[in-house]
């Protein structure tokens, strides 16, 4: 077995034992890769935010303090201090951007759940069965793709109307166009593999060799994109709540933050400055992550993604 | 060759078509399009007429082929709120949108070309390090909020840059520098890995070894060959971008057809939304059939069926 090392990540790929159990494995992996070690870490303070934000939260994230509007990080009165400032009604920011962790993860897994079942399903069909379902199928996919993703969302959430649920539901709706893609070039290689014919020759059916044989060995390519995807996915929300057609208040989320911060740019730069970071750290730790998983996964498909 | 440049023009046409059913239904999600516009004082009569007028009555299909037999001849109708044809109002823009986006694509060639070669130059070393980092945390980071960090630090601190439009000519510094540094960020990454591959292969040590000069071999001899997913990633970010950044566009207040779009959205100038959805496919398509054209001619291995 030859080991490769991965620059960017640092990890040794193919040098562990094989008879250590699964998960141990996978930890001992992300041990070994300083950005895999970043991302994952991220990650799991998020999520935790994202569940457990009240218990840690130093305010409610709704408490009004008209007495202490537009405070600069570190202003302190009776009840604690504004670690990150206050906003134009005197909200904690801090304890707001902790309650925005939770709409991020919400859109991010949810709507990269429903896009990469939706995908991988559609790039299944295209590449397997072929011909002209497979030209069909794939022009379709041409022709969503050539109307720019943030475009295609606006607009139809500009018809549909905005709202958490719905936002989700557009992001999981549009999302799959690019697994699709994706997962059909991988079918195609996958397809004329010696194991699949073998699998034929053994007197499986279609369906059968489509969903145990050709699937499982695609999907890892779909779990590394499903990672790119939560980062945009995280990135679109917070651009259509910050224009206003994405969730609405009273709902607590980055983008809406940011759009306040707006308003309020020429006094308040802590009102934009924080939300923003929580954002890209938040994406960072996904994009970290989706970088060593690429790498753990499969080591053939590095730098394509 | 010629066959090629036929058979993609002929599917650039049926990706156009395709892109034409998905506008023409995308303004048809939320049900009656007639309800949505029609202020709440309509009698049910003059409901009944306006959709009379706007041929809403018909049948989906025939309502699809009296749109499209118009789009061809580019005629989309007329704008409501600016009581112009809409493809009109869409022309309109796109001086300033061509103009934000050469810019943008100039800054990011400028400082993606030049670090990713120094970067994978200098591979694993501290700047390769500093480069890798700077593109993910860019990769990572929402354009708009780059925007209005850019905003507080130039607009309201430093009082050098005006805050928004497109009145004096040193108002597109920052809209461009936001799109740029974003598109220099997913640039440079792709720059470094494509040359990576290319050091590695024989012709550049024999290029070496004929005692060529180090920069004439990473210039014409690596350079040249690792310009194709360059390329790419180029052409792909540039069509975004010649769709107009919706974001960007609109924090900067940027009279370009990402502003219209979200305005015509909002106000629900269905005209103008479709011509402009449509206007930007055509171009994203367009600058894809450019890229497939630089490809062959920058290669000329490259066969397509």
């Amino acid at each position: 077995m030859d080991t490769q090392t991965d620059t960017a990540t640092g990890a040794k790929i193919a040098d562990m034992p094989n008879r250590r159990s699964p998960p141990l494995r996978v930890l001992t992996a992300l041990g070994k890769s300083p950005v895999g070690l970043a991302g994952s870490l991220i990650v799991t303070v998020i999520v935790f935010l994202a569940f457990f934000g009240p218990l840690v939260s130093p305010r409610e994230e709704h408490s009004r303090n008209l007495r202490a509007r537009f405070k600069a990080p570190g202003f302190v009165d009776d009840v604690g201090t504004y670690t990150l400032g206050s906003d134009q009604l005197g909200r904690d920011i801090l304890s707001r951007i902790i309650a925005g962790s939770r709409v991020s993860v919400l859109v991010g897994v949810v709507s990269v759940l429903i896009s990469g079942t939706i995908g991988v399903i559609y790039g299944l069909i295209s590449g397997f069965v072929g011909g002209i379902v497979d030209s069909v199928l794939m022009r379709i996919v041409d022709g969503l793709l050539a109307i720019p993703f943030i475009i295609l969302v606006i607009a139809i959430s500009g018809v549909v109307g905005a709202g958490l649920s719905t936002l989700i539901l557009i992001l999981g709706f549009t999302g799959w166009i690019t697994y699709a893609r994706v997962i059909r070039g991988e079918v195609l290689k996958v397809r004329e593999m010696e194991y699949v014919i073998a699998a034929y020759a053994l007197g499986q059916n279609r369906l059968k060799v489509m969903l145990l044989h050709i699937l499982p060995n695609v999907i890892s390519s779909a779990i590394v994109l499903a990672a790119v995807q939560v980062g945009v996915t995280i990135l679109a929300e917070s651009s259509l709540s910050f224009l206003g057609l994405g969730v609405k208040p009273p709902t607590v989320t980055w983008g809406l933050m940011l759009s306040d911060g707006r308003q309020y740019i020429n006094s308040a730069w802590w009102m934009t400055a924080f939300p923003g970071i929580a954002i890209t750290v938040t994406v960072l730790g996904v994009v970290f992550l989706g970088d060593w998983l690429r790498d753990f996964l499969d080591p053939n498909i590095r730098g394509r993604a | 060759m010629r066959g090629f440049f036929i058979s993609r023009l002929a599917q650039l046409i049926v990706t156009m078509f395709i892109v034409s059913v998905v506008v023409f239904l995308i303004l048809r999600l939320s049900g009656d399009p007639v309800l949505v516009v029609a202020p709440d004082f309509f009698s049910q009569e003059q409901i009944e007429q306006m959709r009379k007028f706007w041929g809403f009555d018909k049948p989906l299909g025939e309502q699809y082929l009296t749109f499209i037999a118009k789009a061809v001849t580019g005629d989309f109708g007329t704008s409501y709120l600016k009581k112009l044809p809409a493809m009109e109002v869409v022309i309109n823009r796109l001086g300033y949108t061509w103009m934000l986006a050469a810019a943008s694509a100039a800054i990011g060639l400028t400082i993606a070309v030049p670090l990713g070669v120094l970067s994978a130059l200098k591979r694993n070393s501290l700047f390769d390090l500093a480069i890798t980092s700077l593109s993910s945390l860019g990769t990572a980071m929402p354009s708009f909020w780059l925007g209005l960090m850019l905003i507080i630090i130039f607009s309201v601190h430093l009082r050098m840059l005006p805050v928004f439009g497109a009145l004096e000519p040193k108002a597109i510094i920052m809209p461009s520098m936001t799109l740029g540094v974003g598109m220099a960020a997913r640039l440079s990454r792709m720059t470094r890995s494509a040359m990576l591959e290319v050091l590695n292969q024989d012709y550049v040590r024999t290029a070496h070894s004929k005692g060529l000069l180090h920069k004439t071999v990473v210039l014409r001899h690596a350079l040249r060959n690792a310009l194709i997913p360059i390329v790419t990633v180029f052409g792909l970010q540039l069509g975004w971008l010649l769709g107009g950044s919706v974001v960007v566009e609109s924090v900067f207040s940027w009279p370009g057809l990402g502003r219209l779009m979200i305005e015509s959205i909002s106000v629900r100038d269905n005209t103008v939304v479709q011509a402009g959805l449509l206007w930007i496919a055509l171009s994203f398509i367009l600058i894809n059939y450019a890229i497939d054209v630089i490809y062959i001619m920058l290669d000329p291995r490259i066969k397509f069926q």
